[in-house]
């Protein structure tokens, strides 16, 4: 494996890297008393650096590849392990109950601040599931899906504000007009695909934010909207701290809630329609889809999830202005489900999860906290394409197969 | 009886090329026929145009269902020409790659269901019995095609002549009476031929469809066939039985070099 091809390849690598970084790391100016220092130094420990890195991404690269060459050959692909684990009871029902321990008790145990961080974890849970019918299930590349977040939150804090509804009156409104709205969008793209159709909805993305920028006499502009309510309970008056905790079992509700509907979908005609549609456009419209129907409900199921993040989203915050809904926000969530596993429920929560608290919790590093995600991202991706957890397909089970097989 | 298709002067441009001139061609209840000709001809442009995937330049398409009354197909999206019950095989195999062998059957059941995303969501009864039935249906549908060793299997991991077979098992699932079927036997070995000579001629004994399949294996063409189209550059040359065309100056000159009896 460790050929004398593979060495000379990163010597040439590292050969560059010198030559590249030569201008920056090596002259340095010293202005103040007007001499040029040579680091050369610097220079060694970039070539050096450069090499090793290199080394070992071929190592890694080569070990994949012979990876998936031996599965080819055995002729069947190995269960991934969080799937293996979550099918085998032993290990999923003391995972099972720890989880929902830890979910339960957290808000009392931890700080308000670590419970607001775990309940914007939780929206992107909710809206990354959303993201997930899209993107993971039907295949439509959409990097304007912001905007139907967008859509949930001024939804609420625009009721509010003018007729003084409540939380839970505009959650379903919220999730509603996110729908109209899915399926407004989903209108004009339907005969784009893949590039194209990214192009498009991040275009739609950034009319959505430019118009409630600019629309001063119907959104407030730049200043946004402010005092948004908390979610009220009964009635009940609430502290900082008990409204934080309710919110946090709301997310959960929520998020269980999305859990249930997507599981249910993506196992139905429906579910199938789109993933076909993903897999084979010509041939799911041959075998009898109708492809309108099915790509609006695709983006009307997507934009209802992001909907409802957006209404929790702006009672959590109190605030929103249109800073909050930027193209950034669409490719974190993006990332939510590509780095988790495309069209895996479990793996879009997992990726949420990372996503979000390691940026949180890297704050320490934070002159380097983008680096370091972009590094994760690559490194996902050429690795495992796949996601954390790739998506599995539902096994069905029929009596006397196994005979028929044996025979 | 009415013939099950019906093609009258079905003529196809992209831009200045004429891939389909005219062409007439009938299938009646009960054949099997085929539509032969060189690489290039147009045969592959003339189920895309019966299909609904390319709109022609010109012509009339009917399809009729037995004891039924005849369609008009022009102008119809593909997926109501299935609903309409004509299913279609690819001839580069198109398959649902990432969904199980059971699933890429289920999907051709999808037009004949009826549960929308509420049923989804809150599973009903009736959305329940649906998705039990379609379960036990695809199953079935894989037994009668030979394809159960496979049923949960990636549909991409399957041996190509089997991949050719849940083409058509998919196909199949739609409940058509006129089966397309293009290039079928493409890259199979003399063994899966045979065994797909005696799938098609179940198929038409059993479930009582009619089928015009595209082929270039001359001796499952001859083997099969009711009657014979031949096309050549868009043009139809000849028509008739096998032994007909077996015979037809015109046929062996657009094959010049290749052996038909072959
Ligand atoms: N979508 C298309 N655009 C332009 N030309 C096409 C298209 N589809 C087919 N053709 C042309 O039409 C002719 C017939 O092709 P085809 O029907 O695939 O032949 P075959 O008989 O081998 O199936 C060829 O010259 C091909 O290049
Ligand atoms: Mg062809």
């Amino acid at each position: 494996m460790i050929t004398l091809q593979e060495i000379k390849k990163s010597f040439l690598v590292s050969l560059w890297f010198m030559f590249l970084t030569f201008p920056i790391m090596v002259i340095k100016v010293n202005t103040i008393e007007q001499t040029i220092e040579w680091r050369w130094w610097w220079m060694a420990a970039v070539g050096l650096g450069a090499f090793v890195l290199s080394f070992f991404w071929r190592i890694a690269i080569a070990r994949k590849e012979a990876g998936k060459k031996k599965a080819e050959v055995s002729g069947e692909e190995k269960i991934a392990l969080i799937p293996r684990l979550m099918s085998n009871p032993r290990f999923y029902i003391p995972g099972l109950v720890a989880t929902v321990a830890l979910v339960v008790i957290f808000p009392f145990v931890f700080s308000m601040y670590q419970t607001n961080i775990l309940i914007t974890a939780l929206i992107y849970v909710v809206v990354g599931l959303g993201l997930n019918i899209v993107v993971g299930l039907a295949g439509l590349l959409d990097l304007g899906y912001v905007a139907f977040y967008a859509v949930g939150a001024y939804s609420y804090a625009l009721l509010n504000y003018h007729f003084g509804v409540t939380f839970w009156m505009a959650l379903p409104i919220g999730a509603l007009l996110a729908f109209l709205f899915g399926i407004m969008l989903g209108f004009p793209v339907l005969r784009l695909r893949g590039d194209y159709l990214a192009i498009v909805t991040l275009g739609f993305g950034e009319i959505i934010r430019l118009v409630l920028e600019n629309w001063n006499a119907f959104s407030f502009g730049p200043s946004g909207i402010a005092n948004i309510p908390k979610p009220g309970l009964f009635g009940l008056k609430l502290s900082l701290q008990q409204s934080s905790i309710f919110i946090y079992f709301v997310m959960i509700g929520l998020a269980l809630m999305t859990i249930f509907v997507v599981r249910r979908l993506q196992d139905s005609r429906i579910g199938r329609a789109w993933i076909a549609l993903r897999e084979d456009e010509v041939a799911c419209q041959a075998m009898g889809i109708d492809k309108t129907r099915t790509k609006l409900s695709a983006f009307a199921m997507g934009a209802t999830w992001a909907g409802m993040g957006g209404v929790v989203f702006a009672a959590k915050t109190t605030f929103i202005n249109p800073t909050s809904f930027t193209i950034w926000e669409s490719v974190i969530i993006l990332c939510v489900v590509v780095l988790g596993g495309m069209g895996s429920i479990l793996g879009v929560i997992i990726g949420a999860l990372v996503l979000i608290l390691l940026p949180e919790y890297l704050r320490a590093f934070s002159e380097y906290r983008m680096l370091v995600f972009g590094a994760l991202l690559v490194m996902m991706m050429v690795f495992r394409p796949g996601g954390i957890v790739s998506g599995v397909r539902r096994i069905y089970k029929f009596e006397g197969l196994q005979n028929k097989v044996d025979s | 009886m009415k013939p099950v298709l019906d093609v009258n002067q079905l003529t196809m441009d992209f831009g200045g090329l004429r891939a389909l001139d005219h062409i007439d061609l009938q299938v009646h209840p009960g054949e099997i026929v085929a539509l032969i000709g060189p690489n290039g001809a147009g045969k592959t442009t003339f189920f895309n145009c019966i299909t609904g995937i390319y709109a022609p330049t010109k012509g009339d398409m009917f399809l009729t269902r037995p004891q039924g009354e005849p369609k008009r197909l022009n102008g119809l999206k593909p997926n109501r020409v299935t609903e309409r019950g004509m299913a279609r095989t690819f001839q580069n195999i198109r398959l649902f790659q990432n969904m199980t062998v059971l699933e890429n059957v289920m999907i051709g059941r999808h037009c004949r269901l009826h549960t929308g995303i509420p049923g989804a969501i809150f599973r009903p009864p009736a959305s329940r019995r649906e998705e039990k039935e379609v379960v036990a249906d695809s199953y079935a549908m894989l037994e009668k095609i030979g394809l159960t060793r496979y049923v949960n299997e990636f549909a991409k991991n399957l041996p190509y002549g089997a991949q050719r077979r849940l083409e058509i098992a998919r196909a199949l699932a739609t409940e058509p009476f006129l089966l397309l079927l293009d290039e079928p036997a493409a890259g199979m070995n003399a063994q899966e031929t045979k065994a797909l000579d005696e799938l098609i001629l179940r198929l038409r004994s059993d479930m009582k469809v009619s089928i015009l399949l595209i082929e270039h294996d001359m001796k499952l063409v001859m083997s099969l066939s009711d009657r014979i189209y031949v096309v050549d550059y868009g043009k139809k040359i000849a028509e008739g039985n096998p032994e007909e065309i077996k015979s037809n100056p015109a046929v062996i000159k657009a094959y010049l070099g290749e052996d038909i009896d072959a």
